[in-house]
């Protein structure tokens, strides 16, 4: 791995054989120091609240137990929670899927007469938005305060997922299309029948992208909704967070110490069953990820 | 039917590109539609989507010149002209958010925003294929986070018995509150932001990366270039597009600094230091519901994020030739 290189004849390849040695090293800090976080969460959540009160918890459980995942899994908002961020998740990628795609497609026909003006007001919202209060006073005006619309519906086109489709579709090879014409078929059959079975993989991309973030999101529940059993298990992670905050700068002379420690342990083993299902998926989920951005990227 | 349409659509083309004949009559919108209307169908839904969802909201900043009553029209009922942008300028505390979100800001723009080039740099230099995959993986993970979990990992290594603090206190020194003292806030925002996305930020680099002409280190090579000399002669020039491109982006967002991030993590010791504009206005509009003052605020926060971002874009397309329009 560290030979030093023979190319060229390059005169200093030593002390460049040191500088890839001392880079190696360093991504491997990098790597520990990235990772840290996510192995103190695990290591306080099978831990005893006495270790972690006394600060003694890093990398390594101490006084291990997993009292503390049957207490938060024994209350119910948190599984009504968790059941909400599901239902949540394939709605909202659900309604951004049909949008995204129907309107990636029409974009991406470049004989489309006004093409260049209904991409304008799609971009145009990147750069420039109605704000906080205006949306909030939409949604309210609309009625979907404490309904599920308010979720699902406001955040239903990502412009970024947009152009990555309608790049997509832009390569789709023509004379497929065409040939499925000639056979009779229309737009609609055409993108039904032949263009989307073809495109599983951009397709399989952006549902993922849709998911992970409708997943993690908690900021548009935690405006629009007030009652608890409606709230994503992110809004309950947030909740028990601010909790537990609060107990620690108001705490110092309240003697809450027990109750504060209560939480960082709920806190580790809640965090840990928020992020599994993303964590578990991935090593599947990163290279289409990866690949997605890239392919956003072509068009700049 | 359709077919020939497009057939001598294409005619039509190549005909105005070689000039040969006048160019015939552009098709008119009566017959695009007829033609393409289940094209258009298709733009139905998402076109009324974009109009309520993201024109309309951007009609409802006029309330920020005229006043609003709850349960009244969503554009406000009568006129007050800039009474509402007198109100923050004349505003202290919306002038230290304004200044907090403009050194917030700044430190991001001026550590986060070069970092992953650097690490893109660092990966590049790796020779063995799996380590680099593996390493790139692990540095990705963190965007894949919920910002609540950010936070809340944020929250447990800083705290009093954190592992920072045990850190300290193992090298004799004395804990440190650091969610308590507004000084710390800047550091443990901008590191917080270096953790999830410079990762992240590399995969458009390395794609650059890769584009590069190997024989362009060829010919630097026989010019006597050594590794330095290419990075900087062949490598950095190769990713400038990529590196502007990014840059104006994030000069565009510039003034949107974390407003999530600093929700969860802030509290009101924090204040001094922690407060951003979208913040306060938070405060003001949800909590105390003074609808009319938070937008004026968010407008003129909107107006300087648009106008910078078309300023960068301008002044890079006239400086470097490149742009992101």
């Amino acid at each position: 791995m560290f030979r030093p290189s023979t190319q060229g004849g390059i005169k200093d390849s030593r002390s460049y054989t040191v500088f890839r040695v001392i880079n190696a090293v360093l991504i491997v800090a990098i790597c520990f120091i990235t990772l840290y976080p996510f192995l103190n969460v695990v290591a306080q959540a099978f831990s005893s609240e006495a270790y972690i009160n006394s600060g003694q918890v890093n990398l390594i459980p101490m006084g291990f137990n997993v009292t503390t995942f049957g207490y938060v899994m024994s209350d119910p908002l948190f599984w009504r929670n968790y059941g909400n961020t599901v239902v949540y998740t394939v709605v909202a990628t659900a309604i951004a899927m049909v949008l995204t795609t129907s309107f990636a497609y029409a974009l991406s026909k470049r004989h489309l007469k006004g093409r260049a003006f209904f991409i304008g007001i799609a971009v145009f919202t990147m750069f420039f938005n109605g704000g906080l209060i205006p949306n909030y006073i939409l949604i309210n005006t609309l009625g979907f305060k404490n309904t599920i619309w308010a979720i699902v519906i406001p955040n239903a086109i990502s412009i970024f997922n947009l152009l990555v489709m309608k790049a997509f579709f832009e390569n789709f090879p023509e004379d497929l299309e065409e040939a499925a014409a000639i056979d009779g078929l229309t737009t609609y059959g055409i993108l039904l029948r032949i263009v989307l079975p073809l495109s599983k993989a951009v397709i399989a991309t952006m549902v993922l992208f849709y998911a992970v973030s409708f997943w993690n999101s908690w900021f548009t529940a935690f405006l629009y909704l007030d009652q608890s059993e409606l709230y994503p298990v992110t809004v309950y992670l947030r909740n028990l967070l601010a909790a537990a905050t609060g107990g620690e700068s108001l705490g110092a002379g309240m003697g809450s110490g027990e109750s504060a420690q209560v939480a960082a342990n709920v806190k580790a083993v809640t965090m840990l069953l928020t992020v599994l299902p993303i964590v578990c998926l991935y090593p599947f989920i990163q290279k289409y990820f990866v690949s997605g951005v890239m392919l956003g990227s072509v068009k700049q | 039917m359709e077919l020939r349409e497009e057939a001598e659509d294409q005619q039509r083309k190549t005909d105005r590109g070689r000039r040969s004949r006048p160019p015939r009559q552009r098709r008119t919108w009566r017959k695009a539609l007829k033609r393409d209307w289940r094209l258009y169908s298709l733009l139905v839904l998402p076109i009324i989507f974009l109009l309520i969802f993201r024109y309309v909201p951007m009609a409802g900043n006029v309330i920020a010149f005229r006043r609003f009553r709850p349960g009244g029209s969503m554009f406000g009922d009568e006129w007050v002209g800039l009474r509402y942008v007198e109100l923050f300028i004349n505003d202290p505390t919306f002038w230290r958010a304004f200044w907090n979100t403009v050194i917030l800001g700044g430190l991001t723009l001026a550590i986060v925003f070069p970092l992953p080039i650097i690490l893109a740099l660092m990966f590049n230099e790796l020779r063995s294929r799996r380590f680099k995959r593996i390493a790139q993986s692990i540095s990705y993970l963190p965007h894949f986070m919920s910002i609540v979990i950010v936070a809340g990992m944020v929250l447990q290594l800083t705290a009093l018995r954190g592992s920072i603090n045990q850190g300290i206190q193992f090298f004799g020194g004395e804990a440190i509150p650091f969610m308590q003292l507004p000084e710390w806030f800047r550091s443990i925002y901008v590191s917080s932001e270096i953790w999830q996305t410079v990762g992240w930020g590399t995969i458009l680099y390395l794609a650059a990366l890769t584009t590069i002409d190997p024989q362009l280190y060829e010919a630097a090579r026989i010019d006597g270039a050594n590794r330095w000399r290419q990075i900087w002669h062949v490598t950095l020039p190769g990713i400038r597009p990529t590196m502007i491109v990014l840059l104006i982006l994030n000069i565009g967002t510039f003034m949107a600094v974390g407003f999530e991030k600093v929700l969860l993590l802030y509290n009101p010791l924090l204040y001094p230091t922690a407060d951003v504009i979208s913040t306060y206005l938070y405060r003001v509009g949800i909590i105390s519901s003074n609808f009319s003052y938070a937008t004026a605020i968010g407008l003129f926060e909107a107006l300087i994020g648009l106008t910078l971002i078309l300023s960068a874009n301008a002044i890079s397309r006239r400086a470097v030739g490149t742009s992101l329009w």
